[in-house]
């Protein structure tokens, strides 16, 4: 493995890429069996705007589920110290106010996010822009995108549909209809771990409606990756 | 690390003992051990015989089912804010009853090394712990009864059906209505009136010191003996039976029985010397019996929260298994229980059109469609529903539509509430196509009677077992009245409805050639519905509408009619209803077997005669099909 040699040393890569990259990317060496008892990283980001280009992180809220369970211990969130903050934008999620919480900077926080997820599979609510976001990030650091499989709900809860004239199929599921829908109370909503963990539960439930449709999931057929 | 999920489980937990005995500190510190549990219906959390967990269990949302062997009785239902699988790890012992989600459930697990030390430090949980294990029941403090937690299983298999209740805490309404002795009975009464009790409680300093009931008003002031100028300490009758909060149904029987009196008070230490805490009156002790559909229907009719009318169908549910048991006829039972279910329908429209912040712009009514509207929904199944409202506006300009979708969203989510799941094709009230002004749903089903497509004569199948449930049900005559004319203007819809129902052909027998379905979780199951009760309720529908007969809904009963109609078919009729109430009593009996909406058959839990009924119910399905193919000529459509 040629990771592991840098991984031993300690020295940067020839490419620059900070050390946490290197161990994040050499976990990625084998294939990986995913069903329903696997491990999942339910990822959910607060931001400034929905601009990949000026738009920043401005929290990162993740949980961790692994059969069924979400461990309140091994959730993540990190807040980010604004640098580039444009008054403009004024506060959206009522983050920027809370001064008190602690903060990092953003590479901090990617590199403490990266450690967290390491390579288990990332499920979120219209993953790519949680996912494009960061990824973004990654690259203002001279860091390349994440490598990690994709679930989004949203995919998943358009193939658990009935096909049915009488239903009609949107592009968009906002979170907060789709906690409506499967009666997930919406309280912390607008946090970025609150929505991780509705998230989360939401992954279940239209698991469970899948699998009811089609008897049996395969995952590898689901990934947007 | 404590974080946004740590508050909102701290939050959760302050609410209920024992953790309301520790600081908001403490419970943070807690909060972050926890485990989060999502479970299906009838996940299991553990087996009887289990070595126990490193933690025990809060329910967070929905319900969790503890049955004990050898009959599997449930003994305990457990349900938001409960703690169950406890004691096994204080005793150290295995789990002595099974726990498996009663529904959809989340759990909170706590590490019982992370909560054993505040338990042991804090003497009033430890209290609330001894005390809970010592009465047998989980929550010393709760009001409502909550079975025997370690109950000795019955002996015999029918008293199962009325569990021993006797030794049960009765469940007593903590909403005290109180008045004082210097209250005017007018004004008294009018709080009876608006509460809708029967008996209000007369306290002086706090202390009760007499109780009036609508007997007292009858016999004091119906009979002019006290002019209803008059005050409450002139009526009222003193002093009040007291007892304490740990009253159980016989001793309240027992009670009322002795002083002649249908109200009992609650008083902190059960002497009349201290504050009331709550009132229990006859009814409340009836409802613990929970076996008495006037009773349920009075119960529905008072609840004030979503929350009561889902308790209230756990005893509906109790009442039809009762039903089928003593084996109640099937056309006795499905009116009762209809009677019942929508009784609840209309107490949640009731409850959402007061959480309105107007009332309605125009009358409008609320159908069931589907089963539910021909009053065969037993059990809880999807619900689907529409609304006709009135008028598209009042003329000015503002649509009444959006008001409608917005009470719709409401009512559906409370339905959903208490149990009955989203429609998944999305026929529900609260999507647009199926909220409409009584015009557009003229149009509506005028253009599918005129233009039979497939996905038209679907719609009409559905929509056409209309029930008016609430609101104005002239608006829904109007409707029917204008299918009918149409209905003879196009007569060859009927021809494409009776092909619908011969889409599925019921199996030719058993085994061998019985069809099970392949479709995933219930390939081994045959599916009931599809198979047999839809071409049953499809033929009855084709053939009451080819007779313009309006207003029964009920296949078996529209069976029965055709009977009347066409004497040369009696026997043929009379066997299809006779099928369908059958076929009906099956799928209910599964039902509740599986906890489900009993759509699936498993084989091989039918017993030999139970067979032959069902293979019987197949040759029936086959005439009427012969029938309908020849009378509507539906190959000529081919």
């Amino acid at each position: 493995m040629i990771f592991s040699f840098f991984k031993n040393t300690r020295t940067k890569s020839p490419t620059n890429h900070p050390q946490f990259w290197v161990d994040y990317v050499a976990q990625f060496s084998k294939d990986q069996n995913i069903d329903i008892q696997s491990k999942f990283i339910v990822l959910d980001t607060e931001t400034t705007g929905f601009d990949y280009e000026n738009d920043r992180i401005l929290c990162i809220g993740a949980v961790l589920l692994e059969k069924g369970h979400i461990s309140i211990k091994n959730s993540f969130e990190v807040y980010l110290i604004q640098e580039h903050y444009n008054s403009e934008t004024t506060p959206i999620h009522g983050i920027l106010k809370k001064e008190k919480k602690d903060k990092a900077t953003e590479f901090e926080a990617l590199k403490n996010f990266l450690n967290y997820i390491g390579n288990t599979p990332i499920i979120a609510h219209h993953t790519m822009f949680d996912v494009n976001m960061i990824n973004k990030a990654l690259s203002r650091h001279g860091i390349p995108p994440l490598k990690n499989k994709l679930l989004d709900t949203v995919a998943l809860y358009k193939k658990s549909l009935l096909r049915s004239p009488l239903i009609e199929r949107k592009d968009h599921y906002s979170l907060d209809e789709l906690a409506d829908k499967f009666n997930i109370s919406k309280k912390d909503r607008h946090t970025a771990l609150g929505d991780a963990y509705i998230t989360a539960l939401l992954f279940l439930k239209i698991y469970k409606k899948l699998k009811e449709k089609t008897g049996q999931v395969t995952f590898k057929r689901l990934f947007i990756n | 690390m404590k974080n946004t999920i740590s508050h909102r489980v701290a939050d959760f937990l302050k609410g209920f003992p024992p953790f309301n005995m520790l600081s908001i500190e403490v419970l943070e510190d807690i909060a972050v051990e926890i485990n989060i549990q999502y479970l299906d219906k009838d996940g299991l959390v553990f087996k009887e015989g289990d070595n126990p967990h490193s933690n025990f269990y809060v329910v967070h949302k929905g319900a969790i089912a503890l049955r004990k062997a050898p009959q599997n009785e449930m003994v305990d239902l457990c349900d938001e804010g409960d703690i169950f699988g406890l004691r096994p790890l204080m005793a150290q012992e295995n789990y002595k009853m099974e726990a498996k989600a009663y529904e959809e459930t989340i759990l909170y697990c706590i590490p019982i090394e992370v909560f054993k030390p505040y338990a042991l430090k804090n003497k009033s949980i430890g209290n609330f712990l001894l005390e809970s294990f010592a009465s047998n029941t989980r929550n010393p403090y709760a009001k409502k009864h909550r079975g025997k937690l370690y109950g000795e299983t019955s002996g015999e298999e029918n008293e199962a059906i009325v569990p021993l209740f006797d030794v049960q805490q009765v469940r007593w309404s903590k909403n005290i209505i109180s008045c004082e002795t210097s209250t005017a009975i007018t004004e008294l009464a009018n709080a009876m009136k608006l509460n809708k009790i029967g008996a209000i409680l007369v306290l002086k300093n706090k202390l009760p010191i007499g109780i009036i009931t609508d007997k007292d008003l009858r016999n004091k002031i119906g009979t002019g003996e006290i002019p209803i100028s008059g005050t409450a300490i002139e009526i009222m009758s003193s002093p009040v039976i007291t007892y304490g909060e740990e009253l159980t149904v016989t001793q309240a029987q027992m009670g009322m029985m002795a002083s002649g009196v249908s109200h009992l008070c609650i008083t902190k230490d059960g002497t009349p010397h201290t504050k009331a805490v709550g009132i229990v009156s006859k009814h409340d002790i009836m409802l613990s019996v929970g076996n008495n559909p006037s009773v349920l229907i009075k119960a529905i009719q008072r609840a004030t929260k979503t929350k009561e009318i889902k308790r209230i169908r756990l005893s509906i549910l109790k009442l039809l298994r009762g039903y089928l048991q003593q084996g109640i006829p099937m056309t006795i039972t499905s009116k009762i229980i209809s009677e019942l279910n929508n009784a609840c329908t209309k107490q949640v429209i009731e409850l959402n059109l007061k959480k309105m912040e107007t009332p309605p712009p125009c009358s409008f009514v609320w159908l069931a469609i589907g089963s539910q509207g021909r009053n065969e929904q037993l059990l809880q199944t999807d619900q689907d529903n529409a609304i006709i409202f009135e008028k598209e506006s009042n003329g000015d300009g503002e649509p009444h539509k959006s008001y409608f979708l917005k009470l719709a969203q409401k009512i559906n989510k409370g339905l959903m509430k208490i149990g009955y799941e989203y429609c998944p094709a999305d026929m529900m009230a609260s999507n647009p196509k199926w909220c409409l002004d009584l015009d557009s749903w003229k149009k509506n089903v005028s253009y599918w009677i005129s233009n039979p497509g497939k996905n038209e004569v679907l719609l009409s199948s559905i929509f056409f077992d209309f029930n008016a449930v609430y609101g104005n049900s002239k608006l829904s005559d109007e409707l029917s009245d204008v299918i009918f004319e149409t209905l003879k203007r196009f007569p060859v819809f009927t021809t494409h409805l009776a092909s619908g129902a011969l889409q599925s052909p019921p199996p030719s027998g058993f085994f061998r050639s019985f069809l099970v379905e392949h479709d995933g979780a219930n390939k081994d199951n045959f599916d009931l519905k599809r198979r047999t009760l839809m071409p049953l309720t499809d033929a009855a529908r084709v053939l009451i509408l080819s007779h313009f007969i309006k207003g029964i809904n009920n296949t078996a009963a529209r069976f029965e009619k055709l009977a009347t109609l066409e004497p040369n078919n009696k026997e043929l009729y009379l066997s299809c209803s006779y099928a369908t109430k059958a076929l009906l009593k099956f799928r209910t009996k599964q039902g509740i077997l599986h906890h489900d909406s009993g759509r699936y058959l498993d084989l091989n839990s039918l017993s030999k005669e139970e067979r032959v009924k069902l293979k019987r119910t197949f040759k029936t399905i086959k005439e009427i099909q012969e029938l309908i193919n020849i009378r509507f000529k539906v190959s000529q459509l081919l």
